[in-house]
């Protein structure tokens, strides 16, 4: 192995292969990695939307030493023999970023309260690391009524940030892809065209992949707050896909099915829309355990573990005796 | 018998005889008398409380109330953060969704369709109030969660909790 390219993010370096992003190779250090709203590495053509992920190249490569003039996508851009990439040590890249939220949120509602999202959202974890308190928007905000696509899964276009990752999903996983991103530029809009219903097999995989609440799942709307269920790790056998999932429980109850995500907040292995919306008892899954989500997720709050208390006390025979 | 002894530095006490004065216990009964009587010419410490009232601080956090809205209708949207933030878990609900000729109950797309909290583990910390993001629920500082025989009693439903609507 040869060819591998020598990359320093943050002070940190690490060889990777050739083809590799900036952003891929940041994920391999671990640490502070960029964040990505629309970059999904498990489908193609993913990355450039949000430019949340921008980062400073101070060194392009060896041979060319030079900064390269403006902050680049992460996710798009390519490393190089030499690279020296800034992330969270220039005060450049998260003022950029900063700016890059506070432009998501223009449109956000301010609906986390009712969103089924809020807890797992990625908008909301960015917005609280690199946004602001206040709005400095006093125009109209963009609004849509909800719409049902299909018996499943209902659209919030004021949620949405237009990421295309259910556009990618949507093509990549299913059949034919039904929906797409109307007009252009705002008056953009996720949409079916003619109220036509997204039912096709894997679809429900557009709302794992959506970073916000603009896709939710019908069959668990306003059930309940994310951080009150439980995930547990649990499978069946699936003729379709892995049926690899997590079942989040509500005491015996199973109240929704969601595929694993990893430590980057992407789904593993896609799930059919049969394990997903149509197994919703505890018979039909085999629960292998309770599912860590991570110290810093608000699902994690409130889940005291239980004290181990050992089955065989040590009696001592003198007291047994008196 | 076996005798018990921890220390050896027992200290025998010795107990005077009492006087005669002391054994007809007519003064010491007087001294008592006179005590309670004036006490009966001093203020009172006590007051008569159903009747009466204390006067409470401006700050002081009673039985919670969920509020309406200017126009009565109800603010809280079931997002639990209430909940999360109870240290003693006291505060459960449930969600529901909103119908279109509902508008006029409910503020929110989603409302509380239970809302409940257990008065008996509540500890009036005034978290839920500081965590509402939609100002719905307050501790009164005038309130306070009246006593009962029965433990059902003081879970505190919706029926007992929402502000009542005002008739003009």
């Amino acid at each position: 192995m040869e060819n591998l390219l020598k990359v320093t993010i943050d002070g940190k370096s690490i060889e990777v292969p050739p083809g590799t992003t900036i952003l891929q190779a940041a994920r391999q250090l671990g640490g502070n990695y960029p964040p990505a709203m629309c970059y999904y590495s498990s489908l193609k053509d993913t990355g450039g939307k949000c430019r949340v992920c921008l980062v400073k190249v101070a060194q392009t490569s060896e041979t060319n030493p030079r900064p390269m003039p403006k902050l680049v996508a992460s996710c798009l851009t390519r490393v190089e023999q030499g690279m020296v990439v800034e992330n969270q040590s220039s005060p450049e890249v998260l003022e950029a970023r900063n700016g890059v939220v506070e432009f998501l949120l223009i449109n956000h509602p301010l609906d986390c309260p009712v969103c089924d999202q809020a807890g797992e959202c990625d908008l909301q974890n960015l917005s609280y690391e690199h946004g602001t308190e206040g709005t400095r928007y006093e125009e109209q905000r963009r609004e849509f009524n909800k719409i049902d696509i299909g018996p499943y899964v209902q659209l919030h276009m004021t949620r949405c940030i237009l990421c295309y990752r259910c556009v990618y999903a949507a093509e990549q996983l299913t059949d034919s892809r039904v929906h797409g991103v109307l007009n252009r530029g705002d008056v953009s809009e996720i949409s079916t065209y003619i109220q036509n219903a997204i039912d096709k097999d894997f679809s429900g995989n557009i709302i794992d992949v959506c970073p916000v609440g603009a896709l939710t799942d019908k069959t668990y709307r306003f059930k309940q707050r994310v951080w009150f269920s439980k995930p547990f790790n649990a499978h069946r056998s699936c003729a379709k896909c892995s049926g690899q999932t997590i079942a989040w429980m509500k005491g015996d109850a199973i109240i929704r099915i969601t595929a694993r995500k990893n430590a980057f907040g992407e789904v593993e292995d896609f799930i059919c829309n049969e394990c997903r919306f149509e197994h919703k008892q505890l018979s039909d899954w085999t629960i292998e355990g309770p599912r860590d989500m991570g110290e810093d997720s608000v699902i994690s709050a409130n889940k005291y573990e239980l004290p181990v208390i050992s089955p065989a006390v040590n009696v001592d025979a003198k007291f047994v005796s008196e | 018998m076996i005798e018990y002894k921890l220390t050896n530095k027992r200290k025998i006490m010795f107990r005077k005889p009492m006087t005669f004065m002391e054994r007809i216990y007519l003064p010491a009964v007087l001294k008592g008398m006179a005590i309670t009587l004036s006490h009966l010419f001093k203020k009172k410490a006590t007051i008569q409380y159903p009747e009466q009232k204390r006067p409470m601080s401006e700050v002081f956090r009673g039985l919670h109330i969920l509020k309406r809205d200017e126009q009565g209708a109800e603010r809280c949207t079931a997002c639990g953060l209430c909940a999360l933030a109870c240290p003693a878990e006291a505060i459960t609900m449930t969600a529901a969704e909103r119908k279109p000729e509902e508008k006029k109950l409910y503020r929110e797309e989603k409302y509380a369709s239970v809302y409940e909290i257990n008065m008996l583990r509540c500890i009036f910390c005034g978290l839920c109030e500081e965590a509402c993001p939609k100002a719905a629920i307050f501790l009164q500082n005038d309130v306070m969660a009246p006593a009962s025989f029965e433990r059902e009693d003081f879970i505190y439903g919706k029926d007992r909790l929402v502000e009542p609507l005002k008739l003009n």
